[in-house]
């Protein structure tokens, strides 16, 4: 009778003594404290456990932008950014789409004495003037900062001045900034900007004084259209929250991966 | 060792600047809830930032005084038109200014009222004029009255 024989694991004489055993021991205690420790310095357990229940959103119908400007000059004087400098944390640009295609975009002084005349500035102290007929498209696109969700120009900051707060607005802390200018550059969306009377990086801030009151940003509330309007996505019975949830929307340049928090209803392809 | 002296002294240099850091540094600087990324940060600054004056006092604030003239502009067609976008921020108003500065310009009213023919925006829809043709140089209030109806009075 042929039986195959399988073989039989090879056993082996392992030397482990007593003091190869102990070495080892405490190696691989060394080596899961230092895993478990890194986790906590790239994972920290408070941001595992980071639930707000608010997180401010804004929303932006260009289709109801009329340019009258109030908004901008509303916030300039809210947030106390000198009137006549050439500095604004939010602004309003006006596209015109002719019959052969060209685009103009212009926001005069950003626009805080609103659109008054027709005629595009196309810098310089050059101007054009677009006959009725030619116009094919033409629409207001107000524009703040996106309290993104993942700021490139929180990241930059070499001196931690400026930081995402838990309910997810970007404030600039001006007793901390250097004034350095690199969260200038960051911003892929232009929104911030050297304040001349404080010498730091300054941007809007969803009008954070206010928004903590209970009161609307100084822009929403008078805008005469409801073309802005403020809201927190956390919350399943915010009307801004059901918009973004139900209606088409869109945010600035999503190729930046900032996961920008400003939806806009009606965002042209034209705009920048 | 008279090589390893060197090496104090940069030890000492070291030693100066982290007791000069927590000194300057304030206790609530630091890595909070979002983590070090998005999360360093000083947190008294949003106290300082919830403190900022608040300069646009809304429509109700203005309505606990001029009732009457809230009324008024309720039945009108500038009744979305916010008290202060015209007649400037309140501020601590009746303290603090005494008076509000009115702006009855011309370009006031253009903000809105020039015609501009742009289909994709609602500012086709509002009563325009061509600024350059209606009574130039003139300010509307003069004829318009901006409480009430958009026709002259």
């Amino acid at each position: 009778m042929n039986r195959i024989r399988h073989p039989s694991p090879i056993r082996r004489e392992v030397p482990v003594n007593r003091r190869d055993f102990i070495i080892l021991a405490i190696k691989g205690t060394a080596a899961m404290v230092l895993v478990k420790g890194l986790d906590g310095i790239f994972r920290p357990p408070e941001v595992q456990a980071w639930t707000s229940p608010l997180r401010f959103v804004f929303l932006v119908d260009t289709y109801k932008c009329i340019g009258c400007g109030f908004c901008v000059k509303a916030c300039k004087l809210e947030n106390e950014i000198p009137f006549d400098a050439d500095v604004s944390r939010t602004w309003v640009e006006r596209y015109v789409v002719t019959g052969d295609g060209e685009v103009f975009a212009d926001t005069p002084k950003e626009a805080r004495y609103g659109f008054t005349t027709g005629r595009i500035e196309l810098g310089r102290g050059k101007f054009k003037d677009i006959p009725r007929e030619k116009i094919k498209k033409a629409f207001f696109v107000p524009k703040l900062c996106n309290q993104c969700a993942k700021p490139s120009c929180v990241q930059v900051c070499p001196v931690g001045a400026t930081y995402q707060n838990a309910d997810g607005v970007v404030l600039v802390d001006r007793k901390w900034c250097i004034g350095c200018g690199y969260c200038i550059m960051a911003c892929p969306y232009g929104m911030r900007f050297f304040h001349p009377t404080y010498h730091v990086a300054d941007k809007c801030n969803f009008c954070y004084h206010r928004i903590n009151q209970g009161l609307l940003p100084a822009c929403v509330q008078e805008c005469p259209t409801g073309a802005r309007q403020i809201g927190n996505i956390k919350n399943p019975e915010d009307p801004v929250e059901k918009i973004i949830r139900t209606r088409q929307v869109a945010i600035h340049k999503p190729e930046y991966g900032t996961n920008p928090q400003v939806y806009y209803i009606g965002l042209g392809e034209e705009v920048r | 060792m008279h090589i390893l002296r060197p090496l104090y002294v940069v030890l000492a240099f070291a030693a100066i600047i982290l007791i000069a850091r927590s000194f300057w540094v304030p206790n609530d600087f630091g890595t909070h809830e979002q983590g070090y990324t998005y999360g360093w940060y000083r947190q008294s600054n949003i106290e300082e930032w919830k403190n900022f004056t608040v300069k646009y006092r809304g429509r109700e604030f203005c309505e606990t005084c001029h009732a009457a003239q809230e009324q008024k502009l309720a039945s009108a067609h500038h009744k979305n038109i916010e008290c202060e976008s015209c007649h400037g921020p309140a501020f601590f108003h009746p303290a603090d200014p005494l008076k509000l500065v009115l702006d009855r310009s011309r370009e006031l009213c253009l903000r809105c009222h020039t015609s501009l023919f742009y289909l994709n925006s609602q500012r086709s829809q509002i009563k325009g004029i061509n600024p350059d043709q209606h009574n130039p140089g003139l300010e509307c209030v003069l004829c318009h009255e901006p409480h009430k109806a958009s026709k002259p009075h």
